[in-house]
């Protein structure tokens, strides 16, 4: 039996019954890893001393048959193996974000999301690639070299969660945390195959979690499939007082059957520029799903197109902001130089790469004196649009299915010289995340051998409603 | 200038590229400021579109009141570990006696 192939409750129910241990499981990822991952480069590091040691522990609370329980919790991470996105503090290990300014840096605490799975007593096997702060769709832009794409090894596997991703396609970890700040883990899990879960802004705490764009930034499970990424997000989410946008929520796992329910289809994620195989693909879910007794209602969110440019002013206005503190003094590298200024120019010139040099100087300019009002203002004004545009449309429907990328993974190299049109590849992905909203990846196809994501986006904190639809939408597909 | 269908694009001038980059504390090599020069005309190009939005209600320009949820915690002291402290101070690229050390300001 390949444990590797195993879900979350598999594996779960295999340590109860006795057929394996944490320890068993752990160096089945561990030597998948060493085979696999020279050509794939999913892990920026893994730490093979830190997996055995939580396996080894798991394994005594298992065989003792308390598990981990946190209160109300079934133990069902207890001795699961994992990944973590690179953007994610884990106390003692490295945090590089993909970045040369932070090569060296050490993370001195854990994220509350590493406490949480900690204290449910998962297993960490190491940290995952990603494009450098998690600006790209692709993780071309890690400085540590690309990842590539388990269905084709000449293609990126999106980003910028694409080590996560591209780690749970290749069985290389039972479940990984990622990102999303413009589309980070839907992007990815929908090129890779693998289902990803977008909370709602304020779902999850972001607490010890390298700031890309604080206003969108949300960390959220990757998944073989919907039931282990729901069992990830449910032990990861909730308020936490060391994160001040985190929201008190409870997530409550609820059956919502498809028949009945009312799917919104927005005409705007179907116009030009969508390959017509994806399209196909979608569609013919839509579909399944009419068929399965759940009413389509076509809608149109008129604020589609001016997304993207909304997004790509009030994402790079937050990153100039953030990343104002790599200043060559408090964290990782430092060039030196004869000044303090001169530290920072030297530092931050030497340390960043081009794309967040590019993001910060496009924030710093819409947010400069005589830009502020055309630009950033404006970008505010025009989130304020599409956020009423989705709440009028889920007063009609209960969820929207839409594809997650309209095209599946490109070529390495495709897009690199051509920031605008790497943008261009989040263009149904940022849309709900100006308004906050939560949305999942489901894989529901393949063009050739490139999977296809179908994009389910619900209302505010109606993760349960996602989930549960995403659920019957998998076993439909097969 | 450009002209490219009906939105007119401004060339950003090397000039301002560098002031950009001095406020941004951001050192450029020569190279990379023709770079940015033609990146940053595209991209802010791109952003013209929003010239197009249909007049909003005032309501929407202003906001709805606020959903974001964020809160404000009570101002106290709360202890944590000191391992943090130094954990933090040892990520520093040049420290003293559980210092950061900075470069002379005045």
């Amino acid at each position: 039996m390949d444990l590797t192939s195993l879900t979350i409750k598999q594996a779960h129910e295999g340590f109860k019954n006795g057929e394996f241990t944490s320890v068993d499981l752990t160096k089945a990822y561990l030597d998948k890893i060493k085979k696999q991952d020279k050509e794939i480069n999913a892990y920026l590091s893994v730490s093979e001393d830190l997996a055995l040691e939580m396996a080894k522990s798991a394994d005594e609370k298992i065989k003792s048959g308390e598990f981990c329980l946190p209160a109300g919790r079934q133990g069902m991470l207890c001795g699961i193996p994992c990944a973590i996105k690179d953007s994610i503090l884990v106390e003692g290990q490295k945090c590089t974000v993909g970045s040369k300014i932070l090569e060296n840096y050490i993370a001195p605490y854990d994220a509350t999301v590493i406490n949480k799975l900690k204290a449910e007593g998962a297993v960490i096997l190491g940290k995952t690639n990603t494009d450098e702060f998690t600006m790209g769709s692709s993780t071309e832009r890690s400085a540590f070299g690309s990842t590539k794409n388990p269905h084709d090894k000449t293609r990126v596997p999106g980003g910028s969660s694409g080590g996560s991703a591209a780690a749970i396609a290749a069985n290389m970890a039972l479940f990984a945390l990622g990102t999303d700040t413009g589309g980070s883990i839907r992007q990815p899990a929908s090129f890779c195959g693998v289902v990803g879960l977008c909370p709602t802004y304020g779902a999850v705490s972001r607490y010890g979690v390298i700031a890309h764009a604080s206003s969108l930034d949300q960390v959220g499970p990757l998944a073989k499939n919907v039931e282990d990424a729901e069992i990830v997000f449910e032990a990861i989410s909730g308020k936490d007082k060391m994160d001040a946008t985190s929201v008190d929520y409870k997530f409550e796992n609820s059956e919502i059957n498809l028949e009945g329910i009312k799917i919104g289809v927005p005409k705007e994620y179907f116009a030009k520029g969508i390959d017509p195989e994806v399209e196909k693909i979608i569609k013919e879910t839509i579909k399944k799903a009419e068929k399965a007794g759940a009413k389509i209602v076509n809608i149109s969110l008129p604020s589609t197109e001016y997304s993207l440019a909304c997004y790509y002013i009030i994402d790079p206005a937050e990153i100039s902001a953030n990343l104002a503190r790599f200043d060559g003094i408090r964290y990782g590298f430092s060039a030196g130089g004869k000044d303090l200024l001169d530290v920072y120019l030297k530092s931050r010139g030497d340390g960043f790469g081009d794309e967040p040099k590019r993001r910060i100087m496009i924030g710093t300019y819409v947010l400069s004196s005589g830009y502020y009002d055309a630009y950033y203002k404006k970008a505010q004004e025009v989130r304020q649009f599409i956020k009423n545009d989705f709440a009028k449309a889920f007063e009609k429907v209960d969820l929207i299915f839409c594809p997650v990328s309209p095209f599946p993974a490109f070529k390495i190299g495709e897009k690199m010289d051509d920031p605008m049109s790497m943008y261009l590849a989040d263009i149904y992905t940022v849309p709900m995340k100006l308004a906050g909203l939560p949305g999942i990846s489901v894989p529901v196809g393949k063009v050739g051998n490139l999977p296809v994501g179908l994009q389910i986006i619900g209302n505010h904190f109606q993760e349960n409603k996602i989930l549960s639809v995403a659920r019957q939408i998998e076993r439909l597909d097969k | 200038m450009l002209f490219c269908d009906r939105i007119t694009i401004y060339m950003i001038s090397k000039e301002e590229v560098q002031h950009i980059a001095k406020l941004a504390r951001l050192e450029l090599s020569e190279k990379e400021i023709e770079k940015m020069q033609a990146d940053l005309t595209e991209i802010l190009g791109y952003f013209d579109l929003l010239k197009n939005v249909p007049p909003l209600h005032p309501v929407i320009r202003q906001g709805a009141p606020s959903n974001d949820g964020a809160s404000l915690r009570n101002d106290v002291v709360e202890p944590r570990n000191a391992s943090i402290a130094e954990n933090i101070i040892a990520a520093s690229p040049d420290k003293k006696d559980g210092y950061i050390k900075v470069k002379t300001i005045l």
